[in-house]
């Protein structure tokens, strides 16, 4: 049960009143605010903290149309149900899909880990793994789309209700397909560098002539866990609301 | 435990011993919790799928979908993200500035009411091909 002490102990430190000025004294001291984090992960930290306003604002407008439209909405329970043995089951392909990325997180989480003890060759398979779960995301979002396009739905109207729904629809996963790419591409990338052995021997990249080590699998890591951070919300007020 | 002192270290120093060479960068936490949060993550999406498969309805869908969303989200943040072991300091400062999103969402909350009210007013209550409908009750 050591990993619940742990978290019980960072939740003693936000009830202590010394942990503020503790923050205080971070933000107020000369050069860095974060000390002993390594400059990429507040970084990392500060462009998903912009995404997050980004997938906010769409989900709000999205919010704001579904509220605004006189015409119900399609019953996206049946709008994403798949046909099994002669039966409809709702939303199960949205369904496999979380589970895809979820498990895609967990290897993540893993690799992360391994990086850190240095195990170069599970590190890179896990990575592997992460990235062919992404690809398989994507896959099944193509599919997911190609269903809909051919079933008639447009950004601009659909057989179903609400002429707003494709907007939302192409909109929203769109942009969330467009960042598991962009980190599918990415972890290829650094499982790469991992196998090559750039992290051990503190290489440079090809981006910047930084020294290559470990932190930058965590560092892909939080992008990663992002995405199905993401993926979470729009399930939830997208897919099932 | 309980001086800030021991924030900055953040490296789970209490519980993983065992890899006392591995940690001196980095956060490195016993493996047993990625498992277990997978899991949990795993359960608490068949949890929602349930919530659909069932059928459940009006306030009753609405609260569990959102609990189970947070829980999800939170146990992402935390221990996948690691923000549980981060130095309070960048917690605030990450976690913080996204609450200003319930200043947009009330904004859109009250642009949508405005917006379904004057096309009530100038269209008719009933939209074309959608008799009586109000727009939040679906299914």
């Amino acid at each position: 049960m050591a990993p619940h002490e742990a978290i019980g102990t960072a939740g003693a430190l936000r009830a202590d009143p010394t942990a503020l000025q503790a923050i205080a004294a971070d933000f107020s001291s000369d050069q860095r605010a974060f000390k002993n984090v390594p400059w990429g992960k507040p970084m990392m930290w500060i462009f998903l903290v912009s995404d997050t306003f980004i997938f906010g604002s769409f989900l709000i407008s999205y919010m704001t149309v579904r509220g605004s439209t006189q015409t119900p909405w399609p019953n996206t329970s049946e709008v994403f149900s798949l046909t099994l043995f002669g039966q409809s089951v709702p939303l199960l392909l949205i369904a496999i899909m979380t589970f895809v990325l979820i498990s895609s997180s967990g290897t993540m989480a893993l690799a992360v880990n391994y990086g850190y003890r240095k195990d170069r060759k599970t590190t890179f398979w896990l990575l592997v793994a992460t990235a062919a779960l992404g690809a398989t995301f994507v896959g099944m979002q193509a599919f997911e789309w190609t269903k809909l396009i051919m079933e008639g739905v447009r950004p601009w109207g659909n057989p179903w209700g609400a002429a707003q729904f494709g907007s939302c629809f192409f909109m929203i996963t769109g942009f969330h397909g467009t960042h598991v790419t962009i980190g599918v591409i990415f972890l290829i990338i650094v499982a790469a560098k991992v196998r090559r052995g750039d992290l051990d021997a503190n290489r440079p990249g090809f981006l910047t002539g930084r020294r290559g080590n470990y932190e930058i699998v965590e560092t892909m890591g939080l992008y990663w866990h992002f995405v199905d951070l993401v993926w979470v919300f729009i399930f939830a007020f997208f897919y099932l609301w | 435990m309980a001086t800030h002192a021991h924030a900055p270290t953040a490296h789970g120093d209490a519980h993983d011993a065992g890899h006392a060479a591995a940690h001196e960068q980095g956060q490195q936490h016993p493996l047993g919790i990625y498992f277990k949060i997978w899991g949990l993550l795993f359960v608490l999406s068949i949890a929602s799928y349930l919530v659909d498969y069932f059928h459940l309805q009006g306030f009753l869908r609405w609260s569990l979908i959102v609990i189970f969303m947070f829980l999800k989200a939170g146990l992402i943040v935390a221990v996948f993200m690691h923000m549980v072991w981060e130095r309070l300091a960048l917690v605030y400062a990450i976690v913080v500035p996204p609450l200003l999103l319930v200043t947009l969402l009330a904004i859109g909350a009250l642009e949508a009411g405005y917006t379904v009210g004057t096309r009530d007013i100038y269209f008719g209550k009933e939209a074309p091909s959608a008799p009586a409908a109000k727009p939040h009750a679906q299914h």
